[in-house]
């Protein structure tokens, strides 16, 4: 289960009844319904599942992550801080 | 008389009699058929060879082995990105003959139209026909044209029949596949499946990806140039991607062949689709890429030879062939782990998971 | 792509490795519950590089593989009658019933049809009026909103040629079983990273209170599994047992409040059977009472049928984690991909056939 993929909103249509709007992927662009980010912005990252944006990506959590993982040190220290 | 309604682009010498779409009659072999042969489809191909479309051709053959290929074409959309069912049974059949080392000498052309197809979507189909096959430098010298009822074929299928030339000396096939070879594919893989996937019903998507729909039969004659006898096998990995391929070759010749997953180029926005829709891109069909093994001693020449041509700019090395008796596939992961390549299992389908 | 390639790293994923060989000291088995993490472990050979000491068991986290045979023959059932057009995932589609599978129906002349989104089966039914549109519902609760929006749209469009036929599974409930059974042998759990994204994190905080198993909520690329591992057995080498979010960059613990609050509309929980496991309580979501007009099992009056399954398929035990699908002995013999026993082995995300896809090419390290 869930196969869910994250691309940028580009674009966001808020005249039709349902929230839609178009999410790149690398230059795949699908439209997707954004009904369930109703705060989110042209420039943010979404996660979509099966045409639907179901979470936004945090950048800065991101970054935290790929730093963390990037220093051996840095992880040892994360070990034994728990 | 009925308005004739003249398609775009095409130039009709004399109007078809009475009507715009295909009739039961244009398969008849009658006054109608002959029509169509005449106005539509002989201006349409434009061979040189041939002021008419024969039954039967006669073609010269300089070499005593000749390839022989067929394939039936009913890919749906018609037209999609990059190319069209007619671009398909062109190139598609034109490969098959270059993946045996020959050089295309004549194409036929079989035709199952449907009954009410528009005579405009056939004269674009007949006229994009025409134009691949003066682009490969490969002349259509006969065919069939056939109708059936309304409802029994999907607007038009198209069946292609080549000839051609193998040189003396060369012999290219699976059988030839030698532990020790290098795996080399022609560019990234993948585009041609996305492409037609993105306009499938149901599925579209926006993208840049066209369909890479090409003939190769000029890259394997520079490949041959530089490698000769080294050149051992060549495949055009189409339905099943590349994988089915590799999977085929490895199965006939019962070898083994290793690939390094990073070293398979693969464009962004094939990536990006097929992580949307749960594909992988190894099992994506390609129109336009070929695969080939050679000996190890020549596979740098032979990624050069095919980078010094348009459609070969992204040749490279992937793999190599693997001494396997149980002739298994298997891919590298970045982890370094080594897992396991299957043909795929029928119709790529989208899916949740 | 942003946000995926950079979590397949191979340095990093080394350095995780590592990581997990240094603090690991006791022998653990590590459950996922879900399809997608069982998919990228095998796929990655992820499995095949950890320490022996630690073993991954792969959990019910494929909704298609427990959809019941017998919702799976309604389905069957529904899609072969002349004015449906039956709409689905390509995942169910080669999943066999007790005599065909979608693909079979297909070609017997019936509309089955692919789609992508539910919604676009709602286009179909508004552009088709003359049809009866039916949706295949099936999913976890990562799917499940998407599911309730199309129920919604179709309310608010006044379709009356649209219903769904519903098999929702929830995953707490799915971990509970697995983790309360007295034969359980599962140390800790990867929480699916995706189900979270949506119903949060909270719901598994009664969970490692009651069973004292730790639950990592973690991700699906090689980096997000490896760290996922990595917190549960550090977790359990320190003998602790919390929730503990190795996704944060998708995932909070309250989760998605719009998409959880279409959810209460649209749907309300049930009991479900799972195939291979049977009955779990709560553990699904049928349409509630304001939306039942749009159930295709009442629309059809197809009744929920009770269908014998294989004798010789042990899904079920590959489900709950009790074996290894290399371990069933019709595994790549009798049962395979083009002719499975059961659905472990037709989704593209069941364990067994991730096995049999992705099986580590041996000898070769």
């Amino acid at each position: 289960m869930c196969l869910a993929v994250p691309g940028q909103v580009v674009a966001i249509d808020t005249s039709t009844p349902t929230p839609m709007g178009v999410v790149d992927f690398d230059g795949i662009r699908k439209e997707v319904c954004l009904a369930y980010l109703p705060d989110v912005r042209i420039g943010d990252y979404a996660l979509v599942h099966v045409g639907f944006a179901i979470a936004k990506v945090d950048e800065e959590s991101a970054h935290r992550s790929l730093a963390l993982w990037a220093d051996i040190d840095a992880l040892e220290q994360d070990e034994g801080s728990r | 008389m009925t308005e004739i309604v003249a398609p775009e682009g095409w130039t009709c010498p004399a109007p078809l009699r009475h009507h715009d779409r295909v009739v039961l009659g244009h398969g008849g072999g009658g006054r109608l058929s002959a029509d169509l042969i005449e106005h539509l489809l002989l201006p349409a191909y434009g061979s040189a060879a041939a002021a008419d479309l024969p039954d039967a051709a006669v073609v010269h053959a300089a070499t005593d082995r000749l390839a022989f290929s067929t394939d039936a074409y009913v890919v749906r959309p018609l037209y999609f990105p990059g190319g069209s069912i007619a671009d398909l049974a062109v190139n598609g059949t034109i490969n098959d003959l270059a993946m045996r080392g020959a050089r295309p000498s004549a194409l036929s052309v079989s035709l199952i139209l449907e009954e009410g197809l528009p005579l405009a979507t056939l004269a674009r189909v007949a006229d994009d026909l025409g134009r691949a096959a003066r682009a490969a430098g490969v002349d259509v010298v006969t065919g069939d044209t056939k109708v059936v009822g309304k409802g029994q074929a999907d607007e038009v299928f198209i069946i292609t029949t080549g000839v051609g030339e193998i040189p003396d000396g060369v012999d290219i096939g699976p059988l030839r596949a030698t532990p020790g070879d290098l795996v080399v594919v022609s560019g990234p893989i993948g585009a041609h499946g996305v492409a037609v996937l993105s306009e499938r019903e149901g599925l579209t998507f926006g993208t840049d990806l066209v369909s890479d729909t090409a003939p190769l039969h000029e890259m394997v004659a520079a490949m041959l140039a530089v490698a000769g006898d080294d050149l051992h096998v060549l495949r055009d990995p189409t339905r099943g991607g590349l994988a089915a391929s590799l999977c085929e070759i490895a199965a006939t010749a019962r070898v083994g062949v290793e690939i390094d997953e990073r070293a398979v180029p693969v464009p962004d926005q094939v990536a990006a689709a097929c992580s949307m829709l749960g594909l992988d891109p190894m099992h994506v069909a390609n129109e336009g890429r070929l695969v080939a093994m050679v000996a190890p001693a020549r596979a740098q020449a032979v990624v050069d030879a095919m980078r010094s041509l348009a459609d070969g700019a992204d040749a490279c090395v992937i793999g190599q062939v693997t001494d396997d008796p149980r002739a298994r596939v298997v891919v590298r992961t970045p982890l370094g782990v080594a897992r396991i390549v299957d043909r795929p299992m029928g119709e790529q389908l989208p899916r949740i998971c | 792509m942003k946000y995926l390639d950079e979590y397949r790293d191979p340095e990093a994923a080394r350095r995780l490795l590592d990581e997990i060989e240094a603090i690991t000291t006791g022998s653990w088995r590590i459950m996922e519950v879900c399809g997608g993490q069982t998919h990228s472990i095998i796929r990655n050979g992820i499995d095949r590089v950890l320490p022996g000491r630690i073993e991954l068991v792969h959990g019910p986290g494929c909704p298609v593989c427990v959809t019941p045979l017998g919702v799976i023959d309604m389905a069957l059932d529904i899609a072969a009658r002349p004015e449906v057009t039956f709409c689905s995932f390509g995942d169910m589609l080669r999943v066999p019933g007790s005599e065909l599978d979608l693909f079979g129906v297909r070609s017997q002349g019936g509309d089955v049809r692919v789609v992508y989104s539910p919604l676009d089966a709602v286009e179909l039914a508004r552009a088709n009026p003359d049809r009866q549109v039916v949706f295949f519902a099936i999913g976890f609760e990562t799917t499940a909103p998407a599911n309730a929006m199309a129920v919604h749209e179709a309310a608010r469009l006044g379709l009356t040629n649209f219903s769904v036929l519903v098999s929702h599974v929830l995953v707490p409930p799915a971990i509970e079983a697995i983790a309360g059974a007295d034969t359980t042998t599962v140390d800790g759990f990867l929480a699916a990273g995706h189900v979270c994204a949506v119903m949060g994190t909270r719901q598994y905080e009664p969970l490692v209170e009651r069973y004292g198993v730790p639950i990592v909520v973690t991700g699906f690329e090689p980096l997000d599994v490896l760290d996922g591992i990595r917190r549960v057995v550090g977790q359990l080498e320190r003998g602790e047992a919390k929730v503990e979010n190795a996704y944060a960059r998708v995932v909070g613990v309250d989760g998605n409040p719009a998409a959880q609050q279409m959810l209460a509309e649209v749907f309300e929980p049930c009991d479900r059977r799972w195939r291979g496991i049977g009955t779990i309580p709560a553990s699904g979501w049928r349409l509630a009472d304001r939306f039942r007009s749009f159930d295709a099992e009442a629309r059809f009056d197809v009744g929920a049928r009770d269908r014998p399954e294989s004798g010789r398929c042990r899904s079920g035990e590959v489900l709950l984690g009790v074996i290894r699908p290399d371990e069933c002995p019709a595994f790549g013999t009798e049962c395979t991909p083009l002719t499975p026993l059961g659905a472990t082995m037709v989704s593209s995300e069941g364990a067994c056939a991730a096995y049999h896809q992705y099986r580590p090419a041996m000898p070769t390290p």
